[in-house]
């Protein structure tokens, strides 16, 4: 296989989202999460105590993860013109819009409030601490929101007509009020209050199992099983409607998550393993169960979708000459694992409730669902990777749907420096990653009494039990 | 004033924004290892900037998102046009933003040792190349016929854009210097070393600043076209420059870092002047008529309505909100040995 500019780069696109939203997904869940707590805490004076410590414990959790999503994020708004350059051309009157709102609506608003709310302890009113904290929440969701409408206009442009070989804008309300962007928001969304719900409920269970600090950790758990149950349905409900979407308006991505080579018959079976053939266009192994795939397609037991290869004949009449099929096992099984987990994690959360109805705080004691809890933390985030494979390897060869070709949007760059910069990257990310998850391991395990050292670098030095800060003066 | 020159203008603010904030936060990174002798010490500068950073980091988000929403053709340009400079940028910037965060969660000598080198790489390699990466674009890049640029890693590196890069980074070290004075309490060792340090990292960025300016007239023919102009925004980043000695010999602290920043502040609308007087947003090394010029990069006329419609709301707002962040954080640092030993 020859690997070019446009593989690396879609490569390094690639790289750089997932570990992006690595981090991006557990920080725009958890700052729900922690405004929540710190609004319990505001609100409960009798229980003030307990929310603060389960505020400032998370808290910190969450500011070690919250850089280096961040940082990433730099990277990730530098590569459209870095790599895509001519993509950046193409889409520039439109694509840029959400993304410059993203940052005046929302990182500026993240990154000067997480500083006020966490470093402000002991120099804002109560109130103003809580308000910094909801506007963090708040900021994060604004964010999620302009870059999924941004990605979402990408499989689905709305608004716009091409002159010149440029796409220009006709209609703001258009892009704004896509149907596709609202369905991706609310999948996003979703997922990552799964996210940030798995991470407070493994560690809470993490502790409980420990006996440690029960008074706050049963809290947490109880606020962490209802978020997850508002997640997950979130997530699937949302997610099923997706993929009836993409029936009408993206049929390849549909037919590769299913991996039907030919047009179904109605109605329509649902394959449960299959051994993909691409180069020959067919599955030499399949497992199907009758119906499931006209439920998933309509909501009916009847009705039939089309196949890859029709679609890539169709397709080909349609933009000409070329191979529209996207690389079909991997967005098959990505969308399996991601649905398997889904489904796993939707019975844990409503089995944690219905634990919690029935047990009330026998929960705390409940060793085995809350050693599953523990084991669960990282599952949601390989559905969420799985879900990102669906839907962008299902895009293939498509940047902007039916507009633009990966190979049509690249820079003029070369290859070698492309590679360079990309074995620089992926070198940072990898300790990134290593050093969050060796971070978030070691502060989690420590439990709430550990000092937090962090904020002593960034300025004032309350603890967590709120001593003042003596190294500052008032100005003279 | 037409949008396309309306948002030409506004993306120099950002950036300009962008090199007066970050600037010192570098500059303060930048000067630690040479001021600190205690871990005390260290902390305490890291202080200085640690509720800043993070908002002044955004500026540059900003200045190339509106850059993509306003100049797509620009911005696509510039940041694949130089590419190995923004890769460099980027790894900085990753490596230098977690420092602040996991430079302490470990008790080690080693493992902070690590983090002051990042901090300390990860500020001087982006303040010296956005010097270079302002230089290149006065200077123009390799765009073809077809609007299409790729430049190689080493035509980055000529006389007139490595000189740029030394005075943007000797800048921001005087700059950070001088947002020191205003930090830090007046009565420790400290202060007096960031005083010392400002004298004499003005004094080198005064020289590198005179040579930018005198290469940029005299061998590269840049300031040709200005008028007016073409003198009074690089002598006016002199004299705020010059005047910063006379200031901090007077110990008029908040007097010096405001001339600093008028400095950072001249000096990036000396690099949009030029570009702007000769509307040309990216002169071309291989034709001059394959420059690419303000009009033909910007974006359509709907788009600029709508970003103007939305950046004359939130840039406002914005600007608000971070004055009132340095207003909450506005106490004097000292280091304090005592909280070491208490374990926080």
């Amino acid at each position: 296989m020859r690997v070019d500019v446009v593989d690396l780069s879609r490569f390094q696109f690639a790289s750089t989202s997932i570990f992006h939203f690595f981090f991006v997904s557990l920080t725009v869940g958890l700052a729900f999460l922690i405004a929540v707590m710190e609004t319990i805490a505001f609100v409960r004076e009798d229980r003030r105590e307990l929310y603060e410590k389960m505020t400032n414990f998370f808290g910190h959790l969450f500011l070690i993860n919250f850089a280096v999503g961040v940082v990433t994020g730099i990277v990730q708004e530098f590569q459209f013109g870095m790599n895509w350059s001519e993509y950046s051309d193409f889409v520039g009157n439109i694509f840029g819009v959400p993304l410059a709102l993203e940052v005046l609506m929302a990182f500026f608003l993240e990154s000067t409030f997480i500083g006020l709310w966490w470093f402000g302890k002991d120099r804002l009113k109560p109130w103003m601490r809580l308000a910094s904290i909801w506007l963090v929440a708040v900021g994060t969701q604004i964010s999620a929101f302009w870059i999924v409408l941004a990605n979402a206009w990408m499989h689905h442009p709305v608004g716009y007509e091409v002159v010149d070989g440029q796409a220009r804008l006709t209609d703001f309300g258009a892009v704004v009020f896509n149907y596709k962007a609202w369905l991706y928001f609310a999948h996003v969304q979703g997922s990552a209050w799964v996210i940030a719900a798995f991470f407070v409920l493994g560690i809470s269970a993490y502790h409980l199992l420990r006996r440690q600090d029960t008074e706050v950790f049963s809290r947490s758990l109880l606020i962490g099983l209802v978020f997850a149950a508002i997640g997950t349905v979130f997530s699937i409900v949302s997610g099923h409607t997706e993929a009836q979407v993409a029936v009408e308006d993206q049929p390849m991505k549909f037919a590769a998550m299913e991996a039907q080579w030919e047009t179904s018959d109605s109605p329509a079976p649902w394959s449960m393993v299959a051994v993909i053939d691409q180069e020959g266009q067919r599955n030499s192994f399949n497992v199907e169960i009758p119906f499931v795939g006209s439920v998933l397609a309509y909501n009916s037991l009847e009705g039939r979708y089309q196949g890859l290869v029709p679609l890539n004949e169709e397709y080909q009449r349609l933009y000409g000459e070329g191979d529209y099929i996207p690389p079909v096992a991997w967005v098959y099984w990505s969308f399996r694992i991601m649905v398997a987990i889904g489904s796993l994690l939707l019975a844990t959360a409503f089995l944690g409730l219905f634990l919690w109805w029935r047990r009330r705080q026998r929960l705390d004691t409940t060793r085995w669902f809350l050693r599953a809890l523990v084991l669960f933390i990282p599952l949601p985030w390989i559905a969420n990777f799985t879900g990102w494979m669906v839907t962008e390897m299902g895009r293939q060869p498509f940047m902007v749907y039916g507009l633009l070709t990966v190979q049509e949007g690249v820079s003029p760059n070369s290859a070698g420096e492309v590679l360079a910069g990309l074995i620089g990257l992926w070198a940072v990310y990898l300790a990134l990653i290593g050093l969050d998850v060796y971070l978030l391991t070691v502060t989690a395990r420590a439990g709430i009494h550990r000092k937090p050292e962090a904020q002593l670098v960034a300025a004032p030095a309350p603890d967590y039990e709120g001593a003042g800060f003596q190294g500052y003066e008032k100005r003279d | 004033m037409d949008l396309v020159t309306l948002w030409f203008w506004l993306i120099a603010l950002s950036f300009t924004l962008y090199f007066f904030l970050e600037g010192f936060d570098f500059g303060v990174d930048i000067l630690r290892p040479t001021l600190a002798r205690t871990e005390a010490e260290e902390r305490a500068l890291t202080g200085t900037i640690g509720p800043f950073w993070d908002g002044n980091e955004v500026w540059v988000i900003a200045a190339a998102g509106l850059m993509f929403s306003t100049f797509p053709v620009w911005y696509g340009a510039v940041f694949s046009g130089m590419y190995p400079l923004f890769v460099l940028i980027l790894l900085a910037l990753l490596l230098r933003g977690v420092s602040f965060e996991y430079r302490n969660q470990v008790d080690s000598p080693r493992w902070r040792a690590f983090w002051d080198w990042m901090s300390f790489g990860g500020s001087v390699v982006p303040s010296f190349l956005w010097g270079v990466i302002m230089a290149k674009i006065i200077e123009g890049l390799p765009v073809t016929a077809e609007g299409r640029v790729h430049g190689g890693f080493a035509e980055m590196f000529t006389p007139f854009s490595i000189v740029g890069g030394v005075t943007t980074l000797l800048l921001f070290m005087l700059h950070g210097a001088n947002f020191l004075l205003l930090r830090l309490h007046k009565d420790t060792v400290l202060y007096d070393r960031a005083r010392t340090a400002a004298l004499r990292w003005g004094a080198l960025a005064t020289v590198a600043i005179v040579a930018f300016v005198v290469m940029g007239y005299v061998t590269e023919n840049l300031f040709e076209d200005f008028g007016f102009a073409s003198w009074v925004f690089p002598v006016a980043a002199f004299l705020t420059l010059a005047s910063i000695w006379l200031a901090l010999s007077r110990r008029r602290d908040t007097l010096a870092f405001t001339m600093s920043g008028l400095t950072v502040l001249f000096a990036t609308v000396t690099v949009f002047i030029a570009l702007f007087t000769r509307g040309e947003v990216l002169p071309s090394t291989l034709d001059p008529a394959f420059g690419l010029t303000l009009q033909e990069t910007a974006s359509q006329h709907y788009t600029l309505v709508l970003m103007t419609w939305v950046g004359g709301i939130f840039l406002p707002l914005i600007i608000g909100y971070q004055i009132w962040n340095y207003y909450v954080f506005r106490e004097r640092v000292r280091p304090d040995e005592g909280a070491l030993t208490h374990g926080y």
